[in-house]
């Protein structure tokens, strides 16, 4: 469904991602792992549009992404709960998840996704009027969450939706990712916290400074020596 | 700090305030048996500084638009004012309109005036925009400021030189750089003595009723419209965060651009009603009134619209406030005092929230 070839990104002169092939396929969920700076927010801000691959192809369904303006690349079904969350602190909860529908026309549908985003996130339908700055860190997260499901995106891209948060609040969102992609969305998962994105994970990419060092199933991952040495850190 | 410290810090500047204030006209001795003896002067000042603070607001609210959404402080916005003036004075000109034609005449005029005063200057904003500013924004800050004090210069001279085309506009007089007169469009009817038959001591004319009509409308349809509208919440979505803005899919150069539009839409208004309040434009009046813009978008707190209104109007009491009581020389002078007290004691301006948090 989704598939980068041979992505090369630079920030100026940085080569930050070295040829980085990947696939995501319908229904799945996706985890790319890696330690800082190994160019996980960089490949999810790539797919979106926000960086531009010097060369190298990433292909939504048969349409490169790569020539076509970020704005457009939302409308054609990739959402993304960014990095740091970027929330708009002084919009309500109820004008950030409209935000998150801005691309789409059909107002049915949007109605319909406010709903359900309302039953898998009831903590943000009873703070819909409140300013998004004055969230906790959780709720801010899942308004992330919620905005991006709002565009009811074909390939969705969490980018460490577990920065941050309380253990118990991992878990109860590493649930909800899951639910999500039971009710059929296709997720990216991005993590610092390779263990519990193995957990729920269909397949695994591990990336090292700007390559993709190993790949495969997330299980297979999850027992391989190397993975659990460096990123599960058990010994 | 000791509390005798403090209470002499006050006492030296008081002192010096009143040593030095009265230089500036600042003379409580002379000031305030003169406001005692005649009380609705004090009335009569406020009324036309809200007149005059209304059109400086709408002016501030593009400086507001502007660095709210870009972080970047135009500096040419006034000259795009300015030109506003005089694109309506142009077709004013052209209509051939004076104090003694009919009414319909004058309105018919006066709304050509406004349409194309408003069209003329969006458009030459939002070219700015394109051309010089659009290529530096991912440039250090400081580079588009240059780039708008820049477009500030060109637009002046742009103003003198067609302050200068007298053959192609009479209206325009016969020098260039002095003040061209615009006509007496609208009439000094007093609005509390001739139509509503009350006799009171000050005077509210049908030109304050304009003014104040025109740039509360405006501003309160701007408001409503960043409010309520998908463009309107698109444009807050874009101030608040570009990356974040770009990920809903919204169209960031589109936004700017309209932002841009909205401002020099404004400004071009702006410079209608100056020329039918004032009957005088200048190629230089977008640089005084630029600044006591600018000055009304800091003290409402930068990138606040609200701020900005408040700002506008506070100004524009203070200035008729200094033009009566201190001295109409010093009043540029007390304006940047306020500038700089805003700047040193409370930056964020008094509705602002903290400075370029992003969070």
């Amino acid at each position: 469904m989704l598939e980068l070839k041979d992505v090369h990104t630079y920030y100026g002169n940085i080569h930050a991602l070295k040829g980085i092939s990947l696939k995501v396929e319908k229904g799945e969920i996706v985890t790319l792992i890696g330690s800082n700076g190994a160019g996980k927010t960089t490949t999810l801000r790539t797919i979106q549009g926000l960086l531009r691959p010097r060369s190298g192809s990433i292909v939504l369904e048969g349409e490169e992404l790569t020539k076509i303006p970020p704005h457009l690349i939302t409308e054609r079904g990739v959402s993304q709960s960014p990095e740091g969350r970027l929330i708009f602190p002084r919009m309500t909860v109820l004008e950030n998840l409209e935000m998150g529908a801005f691309s789409r026309k059909d107002k049915d549908g949007i109605k319909r996704d406010l709903e359900r985003v309302c039953i898998v996130f009831p903590r943000l339908k009873e703070r819909v009027k409140q300013k998004g700055g004055t969230l906790s860190g959780g709720e801010q997260q899942m308004l992330a969450m919620g905005r991006a499901l709002m565009a009811n995106p074909r390939v969705l891209l969490l980018d460490e939706p577990s920065m941050g948060l309380a253990p118990i609040l991992v878990e109860q969102i590493f649930q909800i990712i899951q639910e999500l992609n039971k009710q059929g969305t296709t997720i990216l998962l991005v993590e610092q916290n390779a263990r519990m994105a193995l957990s729920i994970a269909h397949r695994g990419y591990v990336l090292q400074t700007g390559h993709i060092r190993l790949q495969g199933d997330a299980k297979r991952l999850h027992d391989d020596e190397e993975v659990r040495k460096t990123y599960l850190g058990e010994e | 700090m000791r509390p005798w410290q403090k209470v002499l810090i006050v006492a030296v500047n008081i002192y010096l305030l009143l040593f030095f204030g009265p230089v500036a006209g600042f003379d409580i001795f002379r000031i305030i048996p003169e406001i005692a003896s005649k009380p609705s002067t004090l009335l009569q000042q406020l009324l036309i500084g809200i007149a005059n603070g209304s059109i400086i607001a709408i002016i501030a609210l593009g400086y507001t638009l502007v660095y709210g959404i870009i972080e970047l402080v135009n500096f040419a916005h006034g000259d795009v004012y300015m030109l506003g003036a005089f694109m309506s004075l142009t077709i004013i000109g052209a209509f051939g309109v004076t104090a003694e034609s009919t009414g319909a005449q004058k309105i018919v005029a006066i709304l050509v005036a406004f349409l194309g005063a408003v069209a003329f200057t969006a458009t030459a904003n939002v070219t700015i925009e394109r051309v010089a500013y659009r290529r530096l924004r991912n440039a250090p800050r400081l580079a588009s400021l240059i780039s708008a004090i820049g477009v500030s210069f060109i637009l002046q001279n742009v103003g003198l030189f067609w302050g200068g085309l007298k053959a192609f506009f009479p209206i325009m007089g016969v020098n260039a750089a002095a003040p061209k007169a615009f006509p007496e469009l609208i009439g000094r009817i007093d609005v509390f003595k001739d139509i509503l038959g009350w006799n009171v001591p000050i005077s509210f004319s049908t030109k304050d009723l304009l003014v104040i009509t025109v740039a509360s409308s405006l501003m309160i349809g701007l408001r409503l419209f960043v409010q309520y509208t998908r463009l309107g919440k698109a444009m807050r979505a874009t101030a608040e965060n570009r990356d974040a803005a770009k990920i809903m899919g919204i169209d960031v150069d589109r936004v700017i651009a309209f932002t841009f539009l909205l401002g020099g839409s404004l400004a071009g208004a702006a410079g209608l009603l100056v020329g039918l309040y004032n009957n005088t434009a200048v190629f230089t009046m977008g640089f005084t009134a630029g600044l006591r813009a600018f000055t009304s978008a800091v003290l409402g707190g930068i990138g606040n619209i609200t701020g900005a209104m408040l700002g506008g109007f506070l100004i524009g009491i203070l200035a008729a406030f200094s033009d009566q009581y201190f001295s109409s020389r010093w009043t540029n002078a007390w304006v940047f005092a306020v500038l700089v007290l805003v700047l040193v004691f409370r930056p964020t301006g008094l509705l602002g929230e903290s400075i370029g948090q992003k969070a």
